[in-house]
């Protein structure tokens, strides 16, 4: 199954996150991922909605999203052709053998360390799935006390953008 | 036999229940605000949105809403005595009158018993405006009392609800409401009100600007897409017009005709679409589908291209999906993009409103027949002869009793193309949409995608109060009666007289055709026994709740009987047709096999070389091949 990014345009309304969420299941979709926030229009909410799966069911999908009332527009953003990031803050032991070694990771990484206690240290990251995923392969050696990961957001590359006043 | 008191003063229609001393203000001009209250708001919006009838029952949190209502002169309250019977009465009454239909509950168990109607107009498409009271906002979310989460609940079964928490909102909801339950895809919508929010003073006017950014359907179909299914028509050797509930929803009965006289084109039928094309008419093969007739599976089976006019491919037309139309080009026409290579891949797909789409596809084809004209004479030999050798038909059960088919085609017969039909679901629903005689769109009333037994008798009573002039029959099953049969004291009392034939086999038909077929014949839990202790006594049953019963037991009297309870105008009637329990529903596609394993009766499979259910035959379609 491949992954795909969606981009939902929705409402800013109470209830709309239970809609989308409530037709992904009752319709057997998996959300991989899903993160949702406030807009440059206060009116309109973005989600960040990422689903695996093939390209029939993914147009059935898109195509029963668009059927919600308080979805204005679904843009599917292709890998290629966005920047997709993901936030990790994660609590990694370390204590004083060990703390020069993790910080190494965490720097070769471009992450930064958001705070610190004689046994551990929390690190924040920014980045796709895929160093995300690397830099935990990294830390896990050291221990791993706590992980805390956000969904995907992502946003097309160049100058065009996604707004619910631009044509689909 | 017993009346009603208040029957005698009781008329049919959306006329106001005449209270002396009644006298709304007179309406200020549209758009001028007015100081009202929530509920004022609410019952002034429902008559400047057109509702004329409102079916439900008054409680605690809507009570606020029942006050202005009673001064009302524009919107007649029906009160029912179940909230089930005031959703499905909305459903019927919009079914048969194409308006929106109405109903109202309080909040909590009132609420909750209007999900099944809403998730059954849901699947049918039916343009529904349901209204629930709520708790108190500053009580909302506290398990207070007849509080549910209705919004939360009715999420997945309507086309969309709403939760007013200013009353400065309620007029824009109900519009809203209405227009998102009348355009695009039809469907149910709830709109929640908290007591509180009908109870504070607001102001009033009309009309409110819709807010509804989401929402775009396309009704103008692709030009383009049009043009590449008039050529696809204009090729066919052995097409259908594969027609679903959407042509009558769109109102497009005169273009279907148009275009199958244009085209020459056989025409198959849905259960939802049964009178969108008069099946008197020549072209017209059945309907297609687990109970269809030979002529439409068949033809369907064997097409080369499927014309699928707002009908969604559901399972119980395809069959297995697998095997469905295995040589067919699909052009699939429907409103809701989302239904298009839902099932079955569209090789045309052409999304907008039925009588636009038909409209330009006669234009188009007209334009594609001036270079190539199919000759479908081969193809009409071929549909003629599965008509003539496999008609609808029944037999007359061995033991001497009543046949519900000969019951059902005679009501079809006496009471004719006019009147409205209304059934439950189950064996009788099938012989309904087989053996009466549909001539004219919004003829046929049922439940056709949730199939809620219980259905028929508030749907005949919504359909009566839309249309106060028309005679309505209710064909009902025995079990599907028990369900709902309480709302005909709400037509004996708010002057509705439909008719109600029971079929009375004494068992749940259609699980019973099952277990007979598929469960060794041990019959599980679906004797009702109606007829071993005659337990209700439907015509009892009829007189307690204010209508004439009368009973039917032999073909001599099937006639009369109609013809009496036809004569009857005055109450609803009930006639308890004791019918044979051992008719069973032909032809049939077993669930989960393919539609070229049809049998039109039992052990007959047309659409194989060998008539008999041979080993060989079996194991050819197991193996995918046709015989």
């Amino acid at each position: 199954m491949t992954v795909h990014t969606l981009s939902v345009l929705v409402e800013n309304k109470p209830g709309v996150l239970a809609r989308v969420s409530g037709l992904f299941s009752r319709r057997g979709f998996n959300i991989e991922s899903l993160a949702v926030g406030p807009t440059e229009n206060p009116e309109v909410s973005r989600m960040t909605i990422v689903v695996a799966v093939e390209e029939l069911p993914l147009e059935q999908v898109t195509k029963q999203l668009n059927k919600l009332v308080n979805v204005i527009k679904i843009v599917e953003l292709e890998a290629g052709s966005a920047v997709q990031r993901e936030l990790l803050l994660v609590k990694v032991r370390a204590d004083a053998t060990v703390r020069s070694q993790v910080l190494e990771t965490v720097q070769l990484f471009r992450a930064k360390v958001v705070d610190v206690s004689p046994e551990a240290l929390t690190v924040e990251a920014t980045g796709t799935s895929d160093k995300i995923g690397a830099l935990l392969r990294m830390l896990e050696p050291y221990g791993i006390r706590e992980l805390v990961q956000s969904g995907m957001v992502a946003v097309g590359r160049g100058a065009r953008s996604i707004t619910a006043a631009s044509p689909r | 036999m017993t009346s009603a008191t208040s029957r005698s003063d009781a008329k049919p229609g959306p006329t106001a229940p005449g209270v002396p001393g009644a006298r709304p203000k007179p309406a200020p001009p549209a758009g001028t605000p007015v100081r009202v209250t929530g509920a004022q708001s609410l019952v002034r919006s429902l008559e400047a949105v057109g509702a004329e009838v409102v079916f439900g029952i008054p409680g605690g949190t809507i009570l606020p809403a029942y006050d202005p209502l009673l001064d009302s002169t524009k919107v007649r309250h029906i009160l029912v005595r179940h909230e089930q019977g005031a959703g499905h009465a909305a459903t019927g009454y919009a079914q048969a009158t194409g308006k929106v239909g109405v109903c109202m509950a309080t909040s909590g168990p009132g609420a909750t018993n209007l999900v099944t109607p809403l998730a059954d107009a849901n699947m049918d498409s039916v343009p529904v405006v349901a209204i629930t009271g709520q708790q108190s906002r500053n009580l909302i979310g506290t398990d207070a009392f007849q509080e549910a989460d209705i919004c939360g609940i009715t999420m997945p079964v309507t086309k969309h609800n709403f939760l007013v928490t200013d009353p400065a909102e309620i007029p824009r909801a109900i519009a809203e409401a209405f227009h998102l339950a009348s355009t695009g895809r039809p469907g149910p919508v709830l709109v929640d009100i908290p007591k509180d929010v009908l109870q504070e003073m607001t102001s009033f006017s009309w009309p409110p600007e819709l807010r509804l950014p989401g929402y775009r359907p396309t009704l103008r179909p692709h030009g383009k897409q049009v043009r590449e299914a008039a050529k696809l028509i204009a090729k066919a050797q052995r097409p259908v017009l594969y027609v679903g509930g959407g042509v009558i929803k769109a109102e497009a009965s005169e273009q279907l005709l148009a275009l199958a006289e244009l085209t020459g084109i056989p025409v198959a039928t849905t259960l939802m679409a049964r009178g969108a094309f008069p099946d008197s008419h020549r072209q017209h093969v059945g309907m297609p589908g687990m109970h269809g007739s030979v002529a439409a599976v068949a033809s369907m089976q064997r097409a080369d291209l499927l014309v699928a006019l707002g009908a969604r491919f559901d399972d119980r037309v395809t069959g297995q999906l697998s095997s469905f139309a295995p040589e067919a080009k699909i052009v699939h026409a429907d409103i809701d993009p989302a239904e298009i290579s839902k099932n079955r891949k569209a090789d045309v797909p052409i999304v907008g409103d039925c009588k636009e789409i038909i409209g330009e596809l006669i234009d188009a084809v007209k334009t594609e027949f001036e270079h190539e004209r199919p000759d479908l004479s081969d193809w009409w030999t071929q549909v003629d002869a599965w008509r003539e050798d496999y008609p609808a038909g029944y037999e007359w059960p061995d033991d001497g009793s009543l046949s519900p088919q000969y019951v059902i085609e005679r009501i079809g017969e006496l009471a004719g193309p006019d009147a409205v039909y209304a059934a439950g679901v189950g064996q009788h629903q099938m012989w309904a949409a087989q053996f009466v005689k549909y001539e004219k769109p919004r003829t046929w009333l049922n439940s056709g995608g949730l199939g809620t037994m219980g259905y028929a008798v508030p749907a005949a009573m919504g359909a009566q109060f839309g249309l106060p002039g028309t005679q309505v029959w209710a064909i009902d099953g025995d079990g599907c009666f028990q369900m709902t049969n309480q709302e005909l004291a709400t037509c004996a009392i708010e002057g509705a007289p439909i008719k109600v034939a029971v079929i009375n086999n004494g068992n749940l038909g259609m699980v019973r055709q099952w277990q007979n077929l598929f469960y060794s014949e041990r019959y599980s839990n679906t004797d009702l026994g109606t007829h071993k202790h005659r337990i209700p006594d439907f015509t009892l049953l009829a007189e307690a709740l204010g209508c004439a019963g009368l009973r039917c037991e032999s073909k001599a009297d099937v006639d009369a009987t109609i013809r009496r309870a036809m004569e009857i105008n005055d109450r609803p009637v009930v006639i308890d047709f004791v019918v044979g329990k051992d008719a069973q529903v032909w032809p049939m596609v077993a669930a989960g096999t393919g539609n070229d394993e049809i049998m039109a009766v039992r052990g007959i499979r047309p659409l194989f070389d060998d008539d008999e259910v041979s080993q060989e035959a079996a194991e050819a379609a197991a193996e995918g091949e046709q015989a």
